[in-house]
């Protein structure tokens, strides 16, 4: 196998003249033979090296750190189900790590610092090994300081064991990502010291917007679309920046699956293929009912595969543009190698509005965020004080032992949230929330947030052709499990972007007393409420996220997801079945906020009486004719 | 300025510093772990050193920065003089050291007329507001010092503010205002207004301040932005002293209303 970067790497000096493109370019091996168009690892055992090495980006020397010298680092591909071994070998002078990013690992195997291992140390070799019961497009990268900017990051493709539901003649995969010339951690003290300052959109004399009204009264700008612009990126996809042209090849008329991965540290994409519709067939790994569009909108860490059929042999631009428009980086899918798609021009820039500020009036009547009603006693510090007669009705919580003091002798079955019973009663979910105040770390409490699932994205609202939005997207099979949530955790996204201070709940994970627990077997509804002006890239390792899309509550094809983008001044709902016990990260994925607070763990504490989903399912719905004797109320002492 | 009043500052400043680490620093150690399911597979020890690690790199990050806001030439009497305003801090989110020190040197006389240093603990209390208390210490004229209360953070509309009072040890309460606004024309050129006042409870004869409003500075300054942190600018400025303040100008040859340009470096990084 040819290591085609290395190539580059040991070439600098003397191939100059041949240019980055180099002499074996990514359409020279046919896609059946496993081109990627970056290096490729495929079998059970698999050697990696993190280091620090030299490349080349956009035609400058770069000093990168990453895995077996390539940016990105090389494509793992393995089957579904196989046992793996990966041995994982740091020749850096700090610690590395890396995370399977939407992968079932287990979590002492999840790899990430202080939460699941130690970390890998200077000249340590740390071995990973498991099996995962899922496949598609995933990725991997470093969870260890900032060194995801730096290049840390590669991708992972699982074959599945049985046919693949989506055909295709081709298939590259397409890392996105922004690189940077500085040091990521000149570029994180610089936010701090002056958040705006890598903002080259700010409100002007000509464009006031930001100086007056309720945006000067607030001190918010509705400029700030991206907190590290293109004046300090330069957009990537597989290392390559637009100069650089990843070309791709065709032939008119074949099916070519492209397998779209954002690896950004901090940027969100739009990507498009002027001319060409997309129909995206996997979300985060997870096949989907095909949909066709010529747009979307994919957050930090998001993957999408997606099908092409060009029939006319002309070459195709793929464009990433950067949320703020401050950059793009194109890519070409040409009926011959070398041919390179004309750049389409930056689009003009957007701004944000009163919505993405959370006080959209105009929606007030379709509000659910406003009935406090029921559950402003339930206004506790996360995890701190629970409505028992309220709980969920997972057997989980029953028989843990902390959950003394419920009275088995007349529970009150219609508050304990067995989901809603058409004939019966409301049913209001046992609801977690912290009290969040406006405070040095919090600008802003959203007063009115809205479900934005049916929106693409800021900026592609007004586009003259089609967008993807989260509730277009259904799962291809149907939800493995169910089952009405028993219990709401609500959790606030919060910030202030003057002091750069960014958090969950408006605590850092600094301050981080006590993780978030879920209990095993439970079924949980995640609620997040964005009270910042930025989109949020939302991912909990080690579960997937069925996206409660307004209408389709009830559906049985609810799309699944490792990483959510939550809206500025949005609210939405995700389902979760904590299956997998362990600590797991719970993060934003815009690298600058994890590190500036933005994370938590959600541990799923195991239960003793484990419920699978399956048995779950199977149990009656209708509460009257429960036997519950058979519910595991005798044996609450022995699980005491 | 003399040894002795270096001393004097500095052992104030190390005393602020003193006051403020525990505050700023202070780990409680006796909570329970936060979340501690790994420590089965790879040891508790060094789990706990690991996530004390993870979580202090994830919000807890000191950080430094030094702003020179205004290092100028001013077109004042004679070869003109050579104004500084600086500050600079150190510290977390909430809590940081601030140092500000500011004052001019006449280039014809080839000395410091105006000089001082204040050395601040700050705290964030408000979204955009930070408290700040310490001493002052001026370098130039004689030697005071200042106990220091102040409000530092940005108003409504935009505008930097930063407003102190100043109780010497003699006994003498003054104060001052600045007020700041970028207004961009283009992404790198900023007309910046910028407004100062100051205020004194009493008479201060040695000082040449006259109680009630003692002297306004409004300028306006035009800066470029070759980089955010580097901005070469020019400007006027409008000095004016009021009441007893104006008297003793004029009385030791000075002009109490005068217009001067300016041609200075904002700097920060």
């Amino acid at each position: 196998m040819y290591n085609r970067r290395r190539f580059l790497t040991s070439s600098l000096g003397a191939g100059a003249a041949l240019g980055v493109s180099g002499l074996v370019p990514a359409w020279a091996v046919s896609a059946s033979e496993g081109n990627m168009g970056i290096p490729a690892l495929t079998g059970t055992n698999f050697d990696l090296e993190v280091s620090k090495f030299k490349t080349r980006i956009n035609g400058r020397v770069a000093s990168a750190v990453g895995v077996n010298g390539s940016i990105p680092a090389p494509l793992i591909r393995f089957r579904e189900g196989d046992d793996i071994t990966l041995n994982v070998k740091n020749t850096l002078d700090v610690d590395t790590s890396i995370h399977w990013h939407g992968l079932l690992v287990p979590f002492q195997m999840d790899g990430v610092p202080g939460v699941t291992f130690p970390g890998i140390k200077p000249g340590e070799t740390f071995t990973y090994k498991y099996a995962v019961p899922q496949n598609g497009t995933y990725w991997y990268h470093s969870h260890s300081g900032l060194q995801e900017q730096s290049g840390h990051y590669g991708p992972i493709i699982i074959d599945p064991k049985d046919a693949d539901p989506v055909s295709y003649d081709r298939e590259y995969v397409l890392m996105l990502g922004d690189w940077t010339f500085t040091d990521p951690h000149r570029i994180f003290a610089k936010l701090k010291k002056n958040a705006e300052s890598l903002n080259f959109n700010q409100a002007t004399v000509s464009n006031p917007k930001g100086l007056l009204g309720m945006w000067g009264a607030m001190r918010m700008s509705p400029n700030d679309l991206a907190d590290v612009t293109g004046e300090t990126y330069t957009y990537v996809i597989n290392g390559h920046s637009t100069a650089d042209n990843f070309d791709m090849v065709f032939n008119p008329g074949e099916r070519v699956r492209l397998r779209i991965i954002n690896a950004a540290a901090m940027t969100l994409f739009n990507v498009r293929m002027p001319g060409l519709p997309m129909t995206v067939v996997q979300a985060d790994g997870l096949n989907v009912r095909p949909v066709e569009t010529d747009e979307f909108q994919m957050g930090v860490a998001e993957v999408y595969d997606v099908i092409v059929e060009p029939t006319e042999a002309k070459p195709f631009a793929f464009v990433a543009e950067s949320i703020d428009r401050s950059g793009q980086v194109v890519a070409t899918l040409a009926p011959k190698p070398g041919m390179r798609a004309k750049a389409s021009a930056l689009r003009a820039v957007p701004t944000l509005t009163m919505k993405d500020m959370g006080m959209d009036h105009s929606s007030m009547g379709g509000m659910d965020g406003m009935d406090h009603d029921a559950t402003t006693d339930m206004n506790a510090k996360p995890s701190a004080q629970m409505d028992h007669s309220k709980m969920g009705h997972d057997m989980g919580a029953m028989s843990d032992g902390k959950m003394g003091g419920m009275d088995h002798a007349a529970p009150d079955h219609a508050a304990m949230g067995h989901g809603p019973n058409p004939n019966g009663p409301p049913v209001q979910l046992a609801k977690m929330e912290a009290d969040i105040e406006v405070g040095p770390g919090v600008v802003n409490v959203a007063a009115m947030p809205t479900n934005r699932l049916d929106e693409p994205g800021i900026g592609l609202s007004d586009v003259p052709h089609r967008t993807l939005t989260y509730s277009q997207l259904r799962s291809l099979e149907p939800n493995q499990d169910t089952r009405k949530p028993g219990r709401e955790v609500v959790v606030h996204l919060t910030s202030n972007m003057e002091r750069y201070m960014w958090s969950f709940d408006g605590v850092k994970f600094s301050e981080v007393k006590e993780s978030i627990k879920f209990m095993e077997g439970e079924r949980v509804r995640l609620t997040m409420v964005n009270n910042t002006m930025m989109p949020h890239p939302i991912h909990l390792h080690g579960m997937f996220f069925d996206v409660v899309i307004p209408g389709y509550e009830n559906g049985t094809h609810m799309p699944r997801k490792h990483t959510i983008v939550v809206k500025p001044g949005e609210k939405l709902s995700v389902d979760v079945t904590a299956e997998h016990v362990g600590d797991w990260a719970f993060h934003c994925h815009l690298i600058y906020h994890m590190h500036a607070g933005m994370m938590q763990v959600v541990s799923v504490l195991p239960n003793p009486q484990k419920m699978t989903p399956m048995m779950m399912k199977s149990m009656p719905a209708d509460h009257s004719k429960m036997d519950h004797s058979k519910m595991g109320h005798d044996n609450m002492k022995e699980a005491k | 300025m003399t040894l002795s009043h270096l001393i004097k500052f500095a052992s104030v400043a190390a005393l602020t510093v003193t006051i403020l680490s525990p505050a700023a620093f202070a780990q409680d150690s006796d909570d329970p772990a936060p979340w501690s399911m790994a420590d089965k597979y790879w040891g508790a020890d060094v789990m706990a050193r690991s996530r004390e690690a993870v979580q202090k790199s994830n919000g807890n990050i000191p950080n430094f920065m030094i702003m020179g806001d205004r290092l100028e030439w001013q077109d004042t009497d004679g070869d003109g003089s050579f104004l500084w305003d600086a500050q600079g801090w150190f510290g977390g989110d909430i809590n940081k050291l601030y140092i500000k020190t500011e004052g001019e040197y006449a280039l014809e006389d080839e000395e410091i007329e105006d000089a001082e240093v204040q050395a601040l603990y700050s705290r964030a209390i408000a979204p955009f507001w930070d408290l700040q208390a310490g001493v002052r210490y001026d370098l130039e004229p004689k030697g005071r010092t200042h106990a220091v209360l102040g409000v530092q953070g940005l108003a409504p509309y935009w505008f930097e503010i930063d407003a102190a009072a100043f109780l010497s040890t003699d006994g003498d309460l003054s104060a001052s205002v600045e007020a700041e606004y970028d207004l961009r024309f283009t992404q790198r050129i900023t007309l910046q207004p910028r407004a100062e006042i100051g205020f004194s409870a009493t008479d201060i004869p040695e000082l040449d301040i006259g109680s009630g409003i003692t002297n306004l500075d409004a300028g306006l300054r035009l800066r470029y932005e070759i980089r955010r942190e580097f901005a070469p600018y020019i400007g006027v400025e409008w000095q004016k002293s009021f009441g007893d303040t104006a008297d003793f100008v004029r009385r030791s040859g000075g002009d109490p209303d005068k217009i001067v340009a300016v041609i200075g470096l904002r700097t920060w990084f």
